[in-house]
């Protein structure tokens, strides 16, 4: 695992980088640490009050600890006619956690999502970015046992 | 009847979309070069003569923005292309993307000739990381075959923020900042990312450029509506038959969208409202669904075309429940910048479900009313200025709904 | 120019002007809230918004350049309607304790929801419930009554460089939160609280501390003496209702006796003796090859700010305390001795333009007297509230003199409290000590007014001193990069945080323009020029003061008593 000093400098000379840097950053560690938000702030000059307001105003970007693999459950309107209440309720019992919240193993975190464009297919999941679809209460632990 | 035509989808399923070859072969990137070959003002001029307009929301004429940028003197000039496909029920962009990367990446090039811009960006939602190499490999390969030389072309990612779709939100994100709107003017034609004028098209323009140039501004004019004209890809979502996409000329009409590409309603069941563009756009009810699905025609009935997502719910569904759901997803996605927008958009959510809870009063209603009113032509950006139109055509359209469940 | 029309009236303006500007052209008021004269336009406020024919958009006045033939409404039902729903937003979530916050009758949003007749909100009210940030002993942030507008994180960004404000999260969400959304304290915050100036409601405001004031008094057992500090007297008249300078200093003496001070004195006595001791100090560094240039030490807001973001130019800060805490160490020790009252029974009050200053006086080092220099720090708007409850009408009130021992001064005290004072003092001494000459001509304009750096360079008779004077913290910033970078030519540099100097001061009244500090500035210099004295080394209180206790300027005594030194802040939220 690379370090986040070594995977932020390596975006040192992108114009306007820090949002890449952000997301290899979590790549590694599923959140941005507050030494990362520092480090970002001065390979990108510019204050540690304004690398944090970047860091917050994304959904995707977490500024707290997180489980290991970020499920989002999109609650978009098309999803959530076809039932992503459902899906909802599946996977917090599966878990054993509530929206919001990450499994005390670390290994799962659970968020909401607006939609993410698998509209084809409702309701729709993803998984560190990689999308489940079409999928119903039934097919959740299958799901989960993928990263498990 | 209008029957499907494809032109940004023109390439689906005939190539590999990483085989640059594939695309050269079905004559990609011969536009570009008969670009070069043109005159700047000319080819801005078949630009304008096509009245392509963008197909990002604002339907602004495309050829004319771009001679605001080509006009403006400048020592950096951008081409940005919109890929922060946020709409909800929207997913055309990434069938672009995914299927026929080399055709967004040949209207680009053209239009950075066209404006004079030597760099360009693409700016891919987050939710989109699948994309981000697909792309990548396009723009290596068209480099390699010089397709690119002088144009420096790079991805670049959202992070999950609908308001980047705004294209100053978007430039401020590309820049690094938390992806807020700029008041304008200044336009980014002359002022947009760094200071310097870029021209900020959606995907769907993009794609229509190559053809456009390839066959001429008379050819494309001619197609669909004429304020209007060309082909507009719609993803059809929620209670409806078939839940894919199709392209078709402009002036198409939302029944056909729904009986005859749909396939209708699934279940026997009947028709109750169809919200297009996403999900800032109007629910539209049964005797309004003769409309022709271009941009003007649309206006006329208090709708908009948006990212041409279409939103079907059968009779079973409550109106209030949806709305209070899509209000929940303007406070989630509202920058917070602006007054109006960020109380707003809250106020809103808080109204609706008070309103869904049956605890909701006619008072509300109209205070729903004067706030959704104020909105729409206060708030910063075209967000807040969006946001309330579900809760307004819904309360114009679907009355009973709400009176259903007051208390 | 541009030809217009608003409301029907035509009106002329240069190109490149706003609605806004040209409505006041012709004498209409469009209401702001995040609009801010001395910064840039944010247009997030939404509530100046107009209408202009041909758009179905209201068009927010700040940001909207006019064009010609443009046709502004400002007073339409729509717009109107607009208004009152936007002011109605805000204030829905708003804490609606008016009646006990420090901002009642000077605030943006109460007048406004004053003018536009907001009577019944629509919207159920909804308050935060967050804490109050005291963290520090100087400025106190209530985040539940912010309104977003973000002229806090401009006036600490961009005017001060200072970075301690910032914005997390988005959507209603959003909030402005000191660094990494901890605490003003672990910030890099200067405590300037030129943000307090900025702020056009209640959400930021200086740590209140007039109770202790009034149990200081009530107790029989203290002595309480102040000090008045220059910058005051002439911003105090404001918080009365008069004009800045309007207040005669010996009725402003007279009315602090009328509210319970035992003894008057004056800051501007330390500030001659901050003027003797700088002085000689700089001529040493000069002479004996010390560290150059030498940074005044006066304004703590950037000291705070050289201890946070330059902590390898210390060894360049003057030792010399400033005028508030040599007073301090001075008004236990030396006055007690010469008043004859037991040190300990003396409660020490500055009364300040500056927030910072209550930090100063908490620092442990500002003790040697052998008890707490300073006990308490009032802002000029504290006791603006405090005269306003006395009920005095200051212009019936008969003036009164200072105490003795510590309360004369000269016109160069005077000027400490405008940028380029402290400067301009020195001068004025150092010339005079150096080539044994005296000064033709005491006025040096060259460091004077509100540009953002100024120098100058003097002729000691073949010595020439480069100097030069900043205000505002991102001014400072200029220079001390220059410093960094060995490239700064100069020998002495004066740096006030605030722009304008002590007259602009996070404690002084609510200041919203440049334009207003102007005017307190000029009423500095008139004071100067009245005084029948203006050099510190000509101050007779001030001689005695060496001949009975000092001794000598930089000697032992006042070592011990009128110098200090300086500490890393080490911030990790930078």
């Amino acid at each position: 695992m690379k370090g986040y000093k070594e995977i932020i400098a390596s975006y040192a000379d992108v114009p306007g980088g820090i949002i890449e840097a952000y997301h290899a950053v979590q790549k590694e560690l599923s959140y941005l640490p507050e030494e990362a938000i520092f480090e970002a702030a001065k390979v990108f000059n510019i204050p540690v009050s304004e690398a944090y307001g970047v860091a917050t105003f994304y959904s995707m970007f977490s500024v707290k600890p997180r489980g290991k693999n970020v499920i989002r459950i999109c609650e978009s309107a098309p999803c959530h006619v076809a039932g992503a209440a459902e899906v909802v309720a599946a996977l917090e019992r599966e878990l054993g956690i509530c929206m919001g919240e990450s499994t005390p193993d670390g290994l799962f975190a659970l968020e909401f999502t607006e939609c993410v464009g698998q509209c084809q297919a409702t309701p729709v999941i993803t998984i560190n970015g990689k999308p489940y679809l079409n999928v119903s209460p039934a097919k959740v632990p299958k799901i989960l046992a993928e990263y498990k | 009847m209008a029957e499907e035509m494809r032109i940004v989808l023109r390439n689906y399923g005939k190539i590999d979309p990483l085989k640059i070859e594939d695309y050269i072969a079905q004559g990609g990137y011969k536009a570009l070069e008969k670009a070069r070959s043109m005159d700047r003002e000319a080819l801005i001029e078949e630009v304008k003569k096509s009245k392509l307009r963008g197909r990002g929301g604002a339907g602004f004429n495309c050829g004319q923005k771009w001679s605001f940028a080509y006009q403006a003197q400048a020592d950096q000039k951008y081409v940005v292309c919109n890929a922060d496909e946020g709409e909800p029920g929207t997913y055309k962009d990434r069938l672009i993307m995914e299927n026929d990367p080399h055709t967004l990446i040949e209207g680009m090039a053209i239009c950075a000739y066209a404006i004079g811009a030597t760099k360009g960006y693409i700016y891919c939602r987050g939710e989109y990381p699948h994309l981000v190499d697909v792309l990548n490999t396009a723009i290596k390969q068209a480099k390699e075959k010089g397709f690119l030389d002088g144009f420096d072309l790079q991805v670049r990612s959202g992070a999950g923020a609908y308001v980047c779709g705004e294209e100053t939100a978007l430039i401020e994100s590309i820049e690094g900042h938390r992806g807020e709107p700029r008041f304008k003017p200044p336009y980014p034609p002359s002022e947009g990312l760094w200071g310097k004028p870029t021209i900020v098209n959606n995907v769907e323009t993009f794609a229509n450029i190559p053809v456009i140039v390839e066959k001429g501004a008379d050819w494309y004019a001619s197609i669909g509506v004429p304020s209007y004209p060309g082909t507009k890809v719609f993803t059809l979502t929620g209670d409806i038959n078939n839940k894919t996409f199709f392209e078709v000329p402009t002036n198409t009409t939302i029944r056909e969208l729904i009986y005859k590409y749909g396939g209708g309603i699934p279940g026997g069941k009947k028709f109750k409202a169809v919200q297009i563009g996403g999900t800032s756009g109007a629910f539209i009810p049964e005797e309004l669904l003769d409309t022709p699905v271009a941009f003007d025609n649309m206006a006329a009935i208090g709708a908009t075309l948006g990212s041409g997502a279409v939103f079907v719910l059968d009779e079973t569904r409550n109106i209030v429940d949806v709305v209070t759901r899509i209000a929940k997803f303007f406070e989630h996605e509202s920058c917070g910048k602006c007054a109006p927008c960020r109380e707003g958009t809250a106020r809103m959510h808080e109204i609706m479900s008070k309103l869904n809870s049956g605890k909701g009063s006619a008072k509300d209603i109209e205070t729903l009313s004067r706030l959704g009113r104020v909105m729409s032509y206060s708030c910063l950006c075209g967000l807040g200025q969006a946001a309330p139109a579900p809760v307004l055509t819904t309360i114009q359209h679907f009355k009973a709904d709400y009176n259903a469940k007051l208390v | 120019m541009v030809n217009l029309t608003i409301d029907g009236i035509k009106v002329s303006v240069p190109e490149g002007s706003t609605i806004l500007q040209a409505a006041k052209e012709v004498g209409i008021k469009i209401p702001t809230l995040c609009y801010h004269p001395d910064q840039s336009v944010k247009a997030n406020c939404r509530v100046c918004v107009c209408e202009v024919e041909g758009n179905r958009l209201l068009q927010a006045a700040c940001s909207t350049p006019v064009t010609e033939g443009m046709v502004v409404k400002t007073r339409t039902p729509k717009v109107i309607e607009a208004r009152r729903t936007i002011l109605e937003l805000i204030l829905s979530n708003h804490p609606q304790d008016c009646l006990n916050c420090p901002r009642n009758g000077n605030c943006e949003l109460q007048t406004l929801a004053e003018e536009y007749f907001i009577r019944d909100i629509p919207f159920e009210h909804k308050v935060r419930g967050l804490a109050k940030d005291t963290s520090t002993p100087a400025i106190v942030r209530d985040p539940d009554k912010c309104i977003l507008c973000r002229r806090c994180i401009e006036a600490c960004s961009v005017t001060q460089s200072v970075y301690a404000l910032g914005l997390e999260d988005r959507g209603h969400e959003a909030m402005v939160v000191p660094t990494m959304g901890k605490s003003l304290m672990d910030s890099p915050c200067a405590m300037c609280g030129q943000c307090i100036h900025a702020c056009p409601v209640g959400a930021i405001t200086e740590n209140e501390q007039l109770d202790e004031l009034l149990a200081a008094i009530a107790d029989p057992d203290k002595i309480v003496v102040t000090q008045i500090a220059p910058a005051v007297r002439l911003a105090i008249a404001e918080e009365v209702g008069m004009k800045p300078g309007e207040m005669p200093m010996d009725v402003f003496v007279a009315g602090l006796r009328q509210v319970g001070f035992d003894y008057v004195l004056h800051t501007n006595f330390t500030a001659d003796l901050t003027i003797i001791e700088e002085g000689n100090e700089l001529l040493k560094r000069l002479n004996e090859g010390g560290v150059l240039p030498m940074f005044t030490s006066c304004s703590p807001g950037w000291i705070n700010f050289c201890e946070t973001y330059y902590p390898d130019l210390l060894d360049h800060l003057s030792t010399c305390k400033s005028p508030q805490q040599m007073f301090g160490a001075l008004v236990k020790t030396y006055w007690a001795e010469k008043m004859g009252i037991d040190p300990a029974k003396i409660y020490s009050v500055s009364i300040m333009p500056c927030t910072a200053k209550k930090y100063e006086a908490t620092r442990p080092e500002m003790q040697d007297s052998g008890y707490r220099d300073v006990d308490l720090v009032l802002t000029t708007r504290e006791i603006g509230r405090l005269f306003r409850m006395s009920g005095i009408d200051f212009t019936k009130l008969e003036g009164a003199p200072f105490d003795s021992w510590m309360g004369k001064y000269t016109g160069a005290g005077v000027i400490f409290g405008a940028t380029g004072g402290v400067m301009e003092a020195a001068l004025r001494t150092v010339y005079e000590v150096v080539t044994k000459e005296e000064l033709k001509d005491v006025n040096f304009t060259a460091v004077r007014g509100m540009e953002g750096i100024k120098e100058a360079e003097v002729d000691l008779k073949g010595t020439v001193v480069k100097v030069a004077v900043a205000h505002g913290l991102s001014n400072a910033r200029k220079l001390m990069d220059q410093v960094r970078e060995g490239k700064s030519p100069y020998h002495f540099i004066e740096i006030m945080a605030c722009p304008g100097g002590c007259i602009g001061g996070g404690g002084q009244p609510i200041t919203k323009s440049n334009a207003q500090r102007q005017v307190r500035i000029d009423a500095i210099y008139a004071e100067d020029e009245s005084c029948e004295i203006r050099k510190s080394h000509e101050n007779s209180e001030v001689k005695i003061l060496y001949d009975e206790f000092l001794h000598e300027p930089l000697g032992h005594k006042s070592h011990e008593l009128l110098h200090t030194h300086y500490h890393p802040k080490n911030k990790k939220y930078l």
